[in-house]
């Protein structure tokens, strides 16, 4: 019975993060794409199916999945998710060198580029900091890390929601909301166990 | 009931064209007196490539660019213009030399000019057009399609003389 509820908790994640890759991979619009614009696109699709699985990884919720894999998956997750956004300006770079310049330097027409371009600066920043969490105090690095995750949720769903591309509209919204709420419930947890410890 | 119904659309209908009417009359020469001239557009000027020549159509064709140009001030349709387009369209990228083409405008100031259907493209489906011929001040349009699947497009140009 466990093992049953394991299996579906499982699947359901795969297929939260693998159906919206399958719907992008059927659109209509790949066919008028050159192969780096498909590669560029695809990468932040992928980055943005990563981001619900973060929350879940560090506090090892799925069942079957101990503290310091789940923590060690959520660093591999978080570096994966890092070389995506990279791949994700890089090839866009290569197919639009001038889109890309006005949305870096934040003169970009369309506002989905400034909440991308937010999301981008937001998860370098949270990686360069990881990489300096063993000088930071548990607290300032939780605030800090928090904060930034903020931004690259909302900043990346806010812009993939304004983009019309290959993404499937239904799965993307769903993708988003998912990320949110999986960010929400990651924030909140901690403080649910330490009020429910200082209550009893 | 029903009837009552349609009766009141169809007055509500007639006066509202008439005010229409009314309106336009009114404000249209007032409106000419002093034409503001159209600015550029952020982002209008990516991957233009001066000089596409003056061509019947891009490519297949199947999309319809269209729009006017006039004079600043006193709004004067402007013949013989040219006006350079390009887009992401199902032929080709932006970037690419055939996905260009010029048009000129006609005694009334209209342009149209056929072109590949438009696709959406860094985030969004959108246009570019271009005034750059050196009498007036040059103008880069970059307007959005109302929807991806939209087989026309409108841009109009108020060009300062320079």
């Amino acid at each position: 019975m466990a093992s049953a509820r394991a299996f579906l908790i499982w699947t359901a994640i795969g297929l939260a993060v693998v159906l919206p890759l399958i719907l992008a991979a059927s659109s209509e619009y790949l066919a008028w794409r050159d192969p780096i614009y498909v590669v560029a696109g695809f990468a932040g699709i992928l980055a943005l199916c990563i981001t619900p699985l973060q929350p879940l990884l560090v506090r090892a919720w799925p069942p079957g999945l101990r503290l310091p894999a789940g923590r060690r998956l959520h660093r591999a997750m978080g570096t994966l998710l890092v070389a995506a956004v990279v791949v994700h300006v890089a090839g866009l770079w290569v197919t639009s060198p001038p889109d890309v310049i006005d949305a870096l330097l934040l003169r970009s027409p369309t506002p989905f580029s400034l909440w991308g371009v937010s999301a981008m600066w937001a998860v370098f920043t949270a990686a360069i900091l990881a990489g300096f969490r063993r000088r930071l105090s548990p607290k300032a690095w939780r605030i800090s890390h928090m904060g930034l995750v903020a931004i690259v949720v909302v900043g990346g769903a806010v812009h993939a929601l304004l983009i019309e591309g290959t993404m499937e509209p239904v799965s993307k919204i769903a993708l988003c909301a998912l990320a949110i709420c999986m960010a929400l419930a990651g924030f909140i947890a901690p403080w649910l166990r330490a009020g429910r410890r200082t209550t009893k | 009931m029903s009837q009552a119904g349609l009766e009141r659309r169809r007055v509500l209908a007639a006066g509202g064209a008439l005010t229409i009417v009314g309106l336009a009359g009114l404000s249209l020469p007032a409106r000419a007196a002093a034409l503001a001239a159209t600015p550029s557009m952020r982002g209008g000027s990516n991957n233009y490539i001066p000089g596409a020549p003056v061509v019947e159509k891009i490519g297949g064709g199947g999309f319809w660019m269209s729009g006017t140009v006039r004079r600043a001030g006193d709004g004067a349709p402007l013949a013989g213009q040219r006006i350079q387009i390009w887009a992401h369209t199902t032929e080709g990228s932006e970037r690419d030399m055939r996905s260009h083409g010029a048009t000129l405008t006609d005694a009334n100031g209209v342009f149209r000019l056929e072109m590949p259907q438009i696709v959406p493209a860094l985030g969004q489906a959108h246009a570019h057009l271009a005034y750059d011929s050196g009498e007036f001040d040059t103008v880069f349009l970059r307007p959005l399609l109302p929807s991806p699947k939209a087989t026309s497009l409108e841009a109009h140009f108020v060009l300062q003389a320079v």
